[in-house]
């Protein structure tokens, strides 16, 4: 056994986040009322610093740490700081939402930070175990954040609901843990729920029990819902349309993002061997996920659930790059992942500073906002663009990509649905553009815009557009990161 | 220089689309000029490549290349050939003359022109690129702004009987199309896997090897799904209602060059993969000749003067799509020939059906009557979009028709022969049209219907002149083509 302090200081990003995430909680208490909303500032600097510390500390170091618990290498600081970045964004696009309705901004900030760093050990894990601690960590963060408008019986609900459902799913995966952990113990390897130790059974054993199978079964399901792919979906609609605003947007881009790194991880590095006995499944619910996400899509009334049957389709998408692992599908899907990020980021920020201006989310709400705001109505239709995968923005290149992963991987069936489902999404993204540009407003009272809400949108917006002109440098990036798990 | 002349054709649409962005939205006369003036940048940028273009020496010229993505062999290549280079030609003129007709645009000018411009710049890029992924991209690009351009600035068709709204020509235009950007997606992805994948680059794919099998079961995904695009019947439908309710300028580049964006995708579909091309090629004449009969008879019962455009459209892209399919070098090329007079002739038709909309707030035959004798200038253009439409020999239609008979004729006799009633057709319905609402009596309230404006009157007039000029000097235009025609036949059919 190895010195268990002596790779402690690889681990300094994770502590200095903690830390952040505690000094924002505590200064809480102490200050006064109209200085709180500096907690803000302090999380979003603390953000950045830790990314500029963590991308010069940790880029060219290569480590297992604790027997492959915990693995630093490029993939995981892509993710890294990938989250970091979207903690910024996150606490960013809740600046107003805070100021308005929180009394205690620390507390709300400090979740933020707490379920960045559950987010940090997911993607850094290499052991079941851990990347299970990470993910709920985050999932109790998520679980709070949810809940966060105090008053509001339908958050209060969506709340409740989201701990219920969590608590199921993390119960099947913890199940699932544990059958696979007792069929590899028992052929004697060490450390047996590391990844590494997994593969090697894989590898090994000529036909895998069925124990195994089971186990592996219940890890995909309970990841399934943390995800919400069909048919692990059901809470997503309503938990999505309960949360406050930014907590939707954060929980369809960063608890997506983050169970995607540790599934791909998790996939690429323990149970790439046994592809022949997973593959046709996490096809089909790839299928299934896109095709229902999109369809139900069209029948939505609300931009929250629209917006969330439609990330329910990105999962599908998502899920086919699982299905056809590869280096290629690798990259395909870490684009994926960053641009989707950015672009329902930008169209859950553009609903923000709407909500923010009118306090009303239906989807007919938005007619003629072309000339009540035309930045908000041209964001919002560049995000929405974009998710339906269109040029020149990042969903274009992103969907290209991955959608050639799979027809590489020999699966042009399951692109050929992806591309079905990309048209009848395009369709239900239509009728909200619609309201924008054609439709009469009721009321045409200009809407203002906060210059922070503003200044997100603007740049997230920004991002979109030029993810889709000039994806190369960000490519090149996630090819060092792909190359740390597929070798 | 010349080397950056295509990227420039490109970037200058494109840039100045998104530049319009930050102007200030109440100018007019500001926005209006500098559309004017990237549109005439890009025109004169068309024609001087069309002329600079060495038909003696043939080949793709004018080529650079840039690499975008190299992990996935993808690079911004530009190139024309003889065929492209008409199709750039025409889309020059009709972005310049489709900017003129909408100068008194007065809703919302400078969203409108940031989408014409961003439209035209996806069209450019489609017949410039010589890479796979760039000339998806460029498609899709033609496409975004559609929805917004017909749904925002369209107008409604209201008859009594008949109603259709702009809402649902411009989201029944953008599915159909996008559907059919769709299957030519899927198809693009197999042949990038199928050719080794490592190349979207147009000159490394045609010389891969596809086995004949995987030829034919792919190419139908390019033909239909450039087809929708072409107006390939039983997938046109969406044309016909999408020009309609589309507003002028917009109607006249979709239906000018959009269209023969299908076509020429087609025609690049098949050097890809040429033996699935060569077994598909009787399905597609079928079709085509259904289109030729069936476009021209709706035309003839039309009672919306843009539908019967709309129709006439779908009956013409018929000819191009029978020529193309005869594999046969002039009907090949007289298909490419009458896509460019098409694209004029349909461009300078939807101008004048929109000059007359505009002043007279109505499109109904039934109502519109005797015009010559109150609005000269609109009449005469009218007449010479007619005549080209119908075939009169000295005008640009003439000669492209002529080239696609005699090409059927050397290789279906019995189709061309169809063909041919086609043409009768729509003689029928063209002159009836001209006699009924230009040259009968004319009626109390057309007594004080407006002309042209001068504005609108130059760049009509500036159509009909492409047209009489093509109809009277076809050969260099026939050598042109034919230095893009000949090269893509070698290969296809290995003669």
């Amino acid at each position: 056994m190895e010195n268990l302090t002596a790779n402690l200081y690889l681990l300094w990003p994770e502590f200095l986040l903690a830390g952040l995430a505690f000094v924002v909680l505590t200064a809480d208490f102490f200050l006064p009322a109209e200085r709180k909303n500096y907690l803000a500032l302090v999380s979003i600097l603390g953000l950045a610093a830790l990314i500029i510390f963590t991308t010069a500390f940790l880029l060219n170091r290569n480590a297992a740490l604790y027997g492959g618990l915990i693995l630093i290498d490029r993939f995981s600081l892509l993710f890294k700081v990938t989250f970091l970045g979207l903690g910024i964004l996150m606490v960013w696009s809740s600046a107003d939402f805070v100021k308005r309705y929180l009394s205690h901004p620390g507390e709300y900030y400090a979740m933020v930070l707490f379920s960045i760093l559950g987010m940090v050990v997911m993607a850094s894990a290499g052991e079941l175990l851990t990347a299970y601690i990470g993910l709920e960590l985050l999932s109790f963060s998520l679980y709070v954040l949810v809940s966060h408008a105090r008053e509001d019986l339908k958050s209060n609900e969506a709340g409740t609901k989201y701990i219920l459902l969590g608590a199921f799913a993390s119960a099947l995966l913890l199940y699932g843990i544990s059958m696979v952990y007792g069929v590899v113990v028992q052929v004697g390897i060490p450390a047996p729920t590391t990844f590494e130790a997994i593969a090697t059974y894989v590898a090994r054993v000529n036909s895998l029990p069925v124990s195994f199978l089971v186990g592996m079964a219940l890890i995909i399901a309970g990841l399934g819902f943390k995800v919400a792919a069909v048919p692990f979906h059901m809470w997503t609609p309503d938990v999505y349309e309960g949360a406050p605003l930014p907590v939707t947007a954060y929980l369809a881009v960063g608890s997506k993002v983050a169970a995607f790194a540790l599934i791909l991880r998790l996939f690429a590095q323990a149970f790439l061997p046994a592809i022949e006995e997973w593959q046709t499944i996490i096809a089909i619910l790839a299928a299934a996920t896109m095709v229902l996400g999109n369809l139900v899509a069209l029948a939505q009334r609300n931009i929250k659930r629209l917006l969330a049957y439609s990330s329910i389709g990105q999962v599908g998408y998502l899920l086919m790059g699982i299905a056809a692992l590869s280096a290629s599908a690798s990259n395909a899907l870490i684009l994926h992942l960053v641009g989707y990020g950015v672009t329902n980021l930008a169209a859950f920020v553009a609903v923000i500073a709407f909500y923010n201006a009118t306090g009303k989310d239906e989807v007919a709400d938005f007619a003629g906002l072309a000339d009540r705001n035309p930045f908000i109505a041209m964001a919002l239709t560049v995000s929405l663009f974009s998710l339906a995968g269109l040029p020149i923005f990042a969903g274009f290149i992103t969907k290209f990509y991955l959608f050639l992963a799979a027809a590489q991987a020999d699966m042009l069936w399951l692109t050929g649905i992806a591309v079905f489902a990309s048209l009848i999404s395009l369709y239900y993204y239509l009728i909200v553009i619609r309201q924008m540009y054609v439709e009469e407003a009721q009321v045409k009272t200009p809407l203002s815009l906060s210059w922070v809400t503003g200044g997100l949108l603007g740049l997230l917006t920004l991002g979109t557009v030029l993810i889709g002109v000039y994806p190369k440098p960000l490519v090149d990036v996630i090819q060092t990161a792909t190359k740390a798990i597929l070798p | 220089m010349n080397d950056w002349l295509l990227f420039l054709l490109v970037a200058v649409p494109l840039v100045g689309g998104i530049a319009l962005m930050f102007f200030p939205s109440r100018n007019y006369p500001l926005i209006r000029g500098y559309s004017a003036a990237v549109a005439g940048v890009s025109a004169l940028l068309s024609v001087s490549i069309f002329f600079a273009y060495d038909y003696t020496a043939a080949g793709f010229q004018f080529t650079n290349s840039f690499q975008w993505l190299p992990v996935l062999g993808i690079q911004y290549s530009l190139g024309v050939d003889g065929i492209s280079v008409l199709m750039v030609l025409l889309t020059g003129i009709v972005f310049i003359t489709g900017v003129l007709i909408s100068w008194n645009i007065e809703h919302r000018p400078k969203d409108f022109f940031v989408h014409y411009l961003l439209l035209v710049a996806g069209v450019y890029g489609v017949f410039v690129s010589q890479d796979l992924f760039f000339f998806f991209f460029f498609y899709e690009l033609a496409v975004v702004p559609m929805y917004l351009l017909i749904a925002v600035w369209g107008s409604s068709t209201d008859f009594k009987t008949f109603l259709r709204t702009k809402e649902y020509g411009a989201l029944k235009l953008m599915l159909y199309l996008v559907a059919g950007s769709l299957l030519v997606w899927v198809g693009i992805l197999a042949v990038y896997v199928a050719g080794q994948g490592d190349s979207f680059a147009f000159s490394d794919l045609v010389s891969r090897e596809f086995t004949p099998g995987f030829q034919r079961f792919f190419f139908p995904f390019f033909m239909v799904g450039f087809g929708v695009l072409a107006g390939l019947w039983p997938f046109h439908t969406w044309s016909p209602d999408g020009h309609v309710a589309a507003p002028t300028a917009v109607s006249m580049v979709h239906a000018g060059v959009l269209m023969k964006l299908g076509a020429y995708g087609i025609l690049r579909s098949m050097e890809l993969l040429p033996e699935g091309a060569r077994d598909w090629m009787p399905a597609l004449i079928g079709l085509g000749t259904v289109n030729v009969i069936y476009g021209a008879a709706s035309a003839m019962s039309q009672k919306d003067l843009k539908y019967v455009v709309g129709y006439s459209s779908v009956s013409h892209m018929g000819y191009v799509l029978m020529g193309i399919a005869t594999l046969d070098a002039l009907g090949v090329g007289g298909a490419v020939l009458q896509m460019f007079s098409h694209g004029v002739m349909t461009a300078l038709f939807f101008a004048v059906v929109g000059v007359i909309y505009h002043n007279a707030h109505t499109r109904d035959i039934d109502v519109l009557q005797g015009l010559a004798k109150r609005v000269s200038v609109t009449t005469a253009l009218f007449v010479i979009a007619g005549l080209t439409s119908l075939g009169l020999p000295g005008l640009s239609g003439f000669v492209a028709e002529l080239l696609v008979f005699i090409g059927l004729f050397r290789t279906y006799p019995i189709l061309g022969a169809i063909g041919v009633i086609g043409a009768a057709i729509t003689a029928v319905y063209i002159l009836r049209l001209l006699a009924k609402v230009f040259f009968g009596p004319i009626s109390e309230r057309w007594q004080h219907l407006h002309d042209a404006s001068p504005v609108e009157s130059v760049a009509a007039g500036a159509l009909a002149t492409v047209l009489i000029a093509v109809g009277m000097l076809p050969s260099y235009f026939v050598r042109v083509i034919n230095s893009g025609v000949l090269p893509f036949l070698e290969r296809l059919t290995g003669a």
